[in-house]
This record gives structure tokens, sequence and C-alpha cells, in this order.
């Protein structure tokens, strides 16, 4: 079940409803800038990617990469890196979508590495951080030189500095201190031989203009975005689901709540918040008057240093 | 512990009494607009305490943030929460104290969503400032009211006149440190405006702050009762941008060509590209360049359906009455105005790599959708950007300086002065061995 949206996209006559002013709207420009990015690395770059994870950003960046080449199809395929650790709905979602679009999905399985000895489960039964080595293997096996993510800058305080056009060296590494400068909005994505580009063209969008977006285009998302009743326990302050790959430990209570995904990741490090918000106009309501980054809410990934971002960032992480 | 805030604001005398509210928040009608600002400095002006403050007046700072920076704030021995520690993002910044890069950050008041590109203010980041210059709306210069205009104040604000950033801010922080004095600032608004009189100021705006108080940011503030102008706030959120774009040059540079591969709408042939200036409709006579073929165009489209107009920054599709050979690269635009077409620039740039620029070298340059080879031909002078004078008989240009360059390209670019458009009068140069961007060059009058 996906949660409807009851809106229909709203007419481009809209931006010019002051006609003497020519003014576009602050999500219409968003769009038209994402949509610019699109059109260049396909232009500029022989072997793009979309990383999808199925989470909000990525279902956005696809509908974004749909209006850019529209009517054709999208020129590139839909990689994802599936860590095994996934939420039924999301998988569902993927398939769906990649159906409709009549795109190309690349699955790069965390599991299948671990069985292969290529990389090793982590003590804990996380798995953010061993998906990394495997998006470069198969960004590497499938010689992609550009890959879209869909990170965004207000997201965490190294990405505030990424560029959108993010050079990464044959390791598929992050130098902060060594970016290209970028100007006006002409980007560089000229590369040697084994080198890439990650390309990230929901850069200068917040989370309140994502859920915006979604609710102007009628976007469906996956159901557990909306409010609804799970089995969790607390850690750490945050609520996890119960699941296959997340068992409460001893002293952790199961207990029933009414909760809602801010973020969609892997579902042993991704946390629920308690809401009622089941709609789209509701959420939007929820994050304006939220106090908490939605990583600071719902990612486990991030606390565990004050550079977390940046460490997994250098490594080749999205 | 606390953060200061002004005891009493002052009434909104120019009749606007917007205060951040929980739940009025980031909430924001259908159609507000946007606006870019950059704002460079040290550590010392403010810059960040500046940053922080609109932050957190605007409640863009969430919990975890703050509690974070408040936890940092007390482990250095701080009496203030150090808002300024919002904003040092990477690793090395935070343990070396300095800002290296560019950072942009977001946030938005119930009239306008704001990004701010925060650059850092010493001559060695001249290249970040000029990058972060590059797409802003609006720059705020800052200036210590104890120490008055300094050799980086006249930098900054010659910077954001380089590259045409259409309104000024000169911000003159840490009024209460002078007690408010009305003499100090108004010293220094004139001392500006003798100095900008060398500078092609477009819009100049001057407001007494103190960012660590927060006098005169989101409202007036009573300690200033001399000062008749907007806070700070209100002037980022009424300052009128949408006439700043070009809305007469139509320029369409070509970036993509849509040709689906499928049955349906197998006929199709579509110009996809941004709109860099001018208004487009269908119906318009066009001419395409370099071919020169005229043509009309027949529908502007995009997949939510057919505009009527195309202006700037709309991204579209622009199909023709006839079928002509046009790729990227190319640029539609009309017949009675035309750029420049030509192989010879003349343009200043703004070195940003550790080798030097020296005449006879060649380096790609990309110029809207085209990408072609470029040769410089001659240094003409290098600027001196904190007292604008001008050394001509210079060898090279070094990293982070400015200078006026002669380039031969290997095809002709179609080209506007910057001063009149910044889409087509922007470039950028890139190392072919390295690959790496190593100039920005902004396009003059032949």
């Amino acid at each position: 079940m996906s949660a409807p949206t009851s809106h229909p996209p709203t007419e481009v006559s809209e931006l010019s409803s002051s006609q003497q002013e020519y003014r576009l709207s602050e999500l219409s420009t968003l769009e038209a800038e994402s949509i610019h990015v699109f059109r260049e690395v396909a232009a500029e770059l022989e072997r793009p990617v979309l990383l999808f994870s199925g989470g909000k950003d990525s279902i956005v960046m696809l509908r974004l990469a749909e209006k850019a080449f529209w009517p054709a199809r999208i020129p590139f395929p839909v990689l994802h890196v599936d860590t095994g650790h996934n939420f039924g709905e999301v998988l569902e979602f993927r398939d769906r979508r990649v159906a409709e679009l009549g795109v190309q999905l690349i699955v790069g399985s965390v599991p299948e590495a671990i069985a292969a000895g290529t990389v090793h489960e982590l003590p804990d039964g996380t798995r953010n951080r061993i998906q990394t080595p495997v998006l470069l293997e198969t960004l590497d096996k499938h010689a992609f030189t550009a890959a879209f993510g869909g990170a965004r800058r207000d997201e965490d305080k190294a990405r505030a500095k990424e560029r959108v056009f993010s050079f990464r060296d044959e390791f598929g590494q992050w130098d902060p201190k060594n970016q290209r400068p970028e100007l006006w909005s002409i980007y560089n994505g000229r590369i040697h031989l084994g080198e890439s580009i990650r390309v990230f063209p929901l850069s200068n969008w917040t989370e309140l203009d994502i859920w915006q977006y979604v609710q102007r285009e009628g976007i469906d998302l996956p159901s557990i975005y909306f409010a609804h009743e799970r089995v969790v326990f607390e850690r750490g302050g945050m609520l996890f689901a119960d699941h296959e790959f997340c068992r409460p430990r001893e002293g952790e209570e199961l207990f029933t709540a009414r909760v809602r995904y801010r973020t969609v990741g892997d579902a042993s490090l991704t946390a629920a918040v308690r809401s009622d918000a089941d709609t789209v106009e509701k959420i939007i309501a929820e994050v304006a008057a939220t106090r908490i980054t939605e990583r600071g809410a719902t990612r486990g990934d991030d606390k565990f240093s004050e550079a977390a971002m940046e460490d997994r960032k250098r490594e080749g992480y999205f | 512990m606390d953060i200061p805030t002004p005891s009493a604001p002052a009434d909104d005398v120019a009749g606007r009494a917007w205060s951040p509210r929980e739940g009025e928040r980031r909430r924001r009608p259908r159609g507000m607009d946007m606006l870019r600002f950059a704002t460079a400095g040290s550590v010392d002006d403010g810059k960040s305490t500046l940053i922080g403050r609109l932050l957190f007046d605007s409640k863009s700072i969430f919990a975890d943030q703050l509690d974070a920076v408040e936890a940092a704030s007390a482990r250095m021995g701080d009496d203030y929460v150090n808002l300024a520690l919002l904003t040092d993002g990477l690793r090395a910044e935070r343990e070396q104290g300095i800002t290296i890069d560019v950072a942009y950050r977001y946030f938005a008041t119930p009239r306008r969503k704001f990004i701010i590109a925060d650059t850092p203010g010493h001559i060695q980041y001249t290249r970040n400032m000029v990058t972060g210059a590059s797409t802003a709306d609006l720059a705020i210069v800052l200036v210590d009211a104890r120490k008055g205009l300094v050799e980086q104040s006249r930098r900054h604000a010659f910077i954001a006149t380089l590259l045409r950033v259409p309104h000024l801010v000169l911000a003159v922080n840490k009024m209460d440190l002078v007690d408010y004095s009305q003499e100090v600032f108004e010293a220094i608004h004139e001392e500006f405006v003798d100095f900008a009189a060398k500078l092609d100021l477009p819009d100049l705006t001057v407001v007494p702050i103190s960012a660590l108080h927060g006098d005169n940011i989101v409202t007036r503030s009573v300690n200033t009762p001399w000062y008749d102008g907007p806070s700070l706030l209100h002037h980022l959120e009424n300052v009128h941008v949408s006439s700043d774009r070009n809305l007469i040059d139509a320029r369409f540079p070509v970036q993509y060509v849509i040709r689906p591969q499928s049955a349906n709408v197998h006929d199709y042939r579509g110009y996809a590209g941004t709109i860099a200036s001018g208004v487009f409709k269908p119906g318009d006579e066009i001419i395409v360049l370099p071919s020169g073929f005229s043509s009309r165009i027949a529908s502007i489209e995009t997949m939510d359906g057919p505009v009527a107009e195309a202006f700037p920054p709309m991204a579209v599709t622009i199909r023709l009455t006839d079928e002509l050979d046009i790729s990227r690269g190319d640029m539609i635009c009309r017949p009675n105005n035309a750029p420049m077409v030509t192989q010879d620039i003349e343009a200043m740039v703004c070195w940003m790599s550790d080798k030097p620029l020296a005449p006879g070298q060649k380096l790609a340059l990309k110029h809207t959708t085209k990408s072609v080879r470029a040769m410089v031909k001659q240094l003409r002078y290098t600027l001196d950007i904190n007292t604008l004078h001008r050394h001509e008989a210079t060898p090279s240009l070094g990293l982070n300086e400015i200078g006026r360059i002669v380039l031969r390209t290997t095809s002709p670019l179609f080209a506007d002065p910057y001063r009149r458009n910044r889409h087509t009068g922007g470039f950028v140069l890139i190392d072919e061995t390295t690959n790496v961007t190593v100039a920005a060059g902004m396009i003059l009058d032949n």
C-alpha cells in the first residue's frame, strides 16, 4: 500500500501567474536546476547510473530524471545496493517503479559479497559501512563513469561542502580539500580512465522542499513513510522495528507504537519516529515544526562520531 | 547556556513584525521565491556568528545541531553558545578553527527560501569567494565597527562587483562594541561610498548590526534608534531580484537533443536546455548559431505540458517547425538580437590553480553547453584586488590572482559581455592534463 496523494501535478502555467514578472517559484527553480544537471551528465559523461535506494530522495530524483528526458526514456540504468536488510515495502516499490519507467535495474548485493568473501559482516551486524565496497565494486564492474546520488547539502556538515559534480579518484574516494571549483551552472565532468563523478542533483533541496515537491507532483512513496502501527523497541533514544535483522537485546521491551520513517535505509540502522502523519499534508506540517534533523532523529550510522559522514564519504560512500 | 537576544526588539517601524514562531516556521506559501546570497569573511569579523544568528532566528537550526554546538561551546569554555560552530563542516576546519571551502546553507522564512554561499575571507581563498559570488543575487560584506573598512572589506566588495552580484549589503557588525554609535556607523558608511565610487556597484544597502546580540538582524533594534533602514532579514526577504535577470536577449544554449527511440514518438526531435536569458514563445522566429539557419518555434514542451512562455531559469524542450541539423553547443536566439560570435575573447579571469597561467598556454574552455580549446594569447595586466591597481608587463597570473587576458578559441563562442549576461558571459578554463578547473572567466566587451 502506498498512501495516495490526491494532488494532480501543478500546471506549469502556475509559474508565470504574475505574467509580467516572469517569476519562477522556488520549487520550480530547484526542479529546473536539477533537470539541467541530469541533461548535462547525460550529454557529457559516457556511462551514468542512478543510485536508487527506494528512499524519498531517490524517488524524487527518478521523477526529475524522467522529466529531463521526456518523452524519451531515462537514458541510463538504475542501481540499487541491496544490503539484504530491506523493508519489503521498499523493494516492492522499487520493482514497480522501475517497470513503469522501463529502465534497467542493476542490483549490487551485500549478502552475495559476504558469501563471496569480498566483504565481511561487522560484529554489530550493521551493513551501512560494508555497502561502500559493494557499491564501488558494482560501479567498477559496469564501468560506470558517473553515479547520481540523492544526497542533499542540508543533511550534514560535510555534505554542505560537496560539489554538485563530486570528483572521485580511481578508488572512489572524495578529497574534501581538493575539490573542483564550481561556478555558475557550468559543471566540469572531465575524468581520466578509472575515475568517476558522483552527481548530486538534489544538492540545494531541503527535506521540506522534497516533501512539498512530493505533494505538488503527487508522487507515490513507499508506505513506511506514512504513520502506521508497528512493533518496535527503543535503543539509544530511537525506535527500531522488530525486524529479522534487528532483534531487541536483553532489557529492550517490544511494544506497539504509531510511527513513520523519515529516512529509509538499512533496516538494522534506520529508526522510526512517533507520528500520526498519515498523509503528505500532515508530514509537511510535521517536518515544518520538527526540531531534530532527519539524520539526527533516525540514523544510527551518523551517531558514531562528529565526522562520521565525512569519513564515510572519503571512503567512497555516496 | 544562553543565546543572547536583543533585550527588547523595537516595534517594527517598517510595518513588519515577523518573528519566528513555532509552527509558522519554514511554512511557506506556494510560489514563494528564492534568494541566493554570498557572505565572505573571517572568524574575526563575525561572519559565522551572523550566519548562525540568521539560522537560529529563523529557527532553521535543529535541536540536535544546537545540542552539539552547546556541548562544544561548553568544552571550549565560551560564555555564550558559539553559533559560529554551526558552520564548521570538515574535521580540519574544526581542528584548526578555520573555514576552508565554500559551504552552502539553507534557511527559509515565510517569505523566501535562502541559500547562503558561505566562503572564507582571506586572500588565499579568493577563488572560493569568486565561486560563491558566481551564483549570488546578493553579497554581504561584513565590517567590524571597531576597525572600519579594512583591505579585506574592499576586496570582498570588489569581487562581488567583478562577478556582477546585483545587490550588495555592507553589514557594520559589532555595533555593541562601539556603543551603537551613529558617528562610527556614518563614518564607515561614507568611507565605503567613497571607495565604491571606483566600482560599478549596482545597489548598496548599509545596516548597523550586532550578530552576537541580534541587533537589526530580524527586527530593528532599540539600540540604534537613529537608524531608519530595514533590518538585515527584512532586506533579504524583500530585495527585488526577479528584475535582475536579463529578459531581453533571448539565448537558448542547446544542451541535449531528445530523440526517443520508441515507436509511439519516433519522429520526435526536441532541443532540451535551460533558458539562459530572454523570453521564448511558440511562433517566435529564431536563428540557430553557428549555422545561421532560421526557423520558427513550433512548441515549447515539458513533461507537465506545453509552455506558453519560457524564461530563465526554466528547463524546457524547444521544437522547431523545420528539420535542422542542430546539436549540443549550438545556440538558439532571435534573428535581430544575436550574441557575439567570436574566437577572440577578452576576459577578466580569476586564476585558481597553483601552477600559474602564462601566455602561450593551451586549455580547455567550457562556456554554456559548449566545450572548445583555447590558447592564452596575451596577459594584459594583473589586478591588485586590494588597491585596484593594474600591473602591466607581468609574466604570469598566480593562484587567486585576477587579471585580464586575451584568448583565441578553436571554434567560435556565442557570447555576451558578462556585465550584460552572467549566463552567456561566464566560462571556466580546465587544465587538459589534470582535468581540474583552473580559472573562472568573465567576458568583456570586444
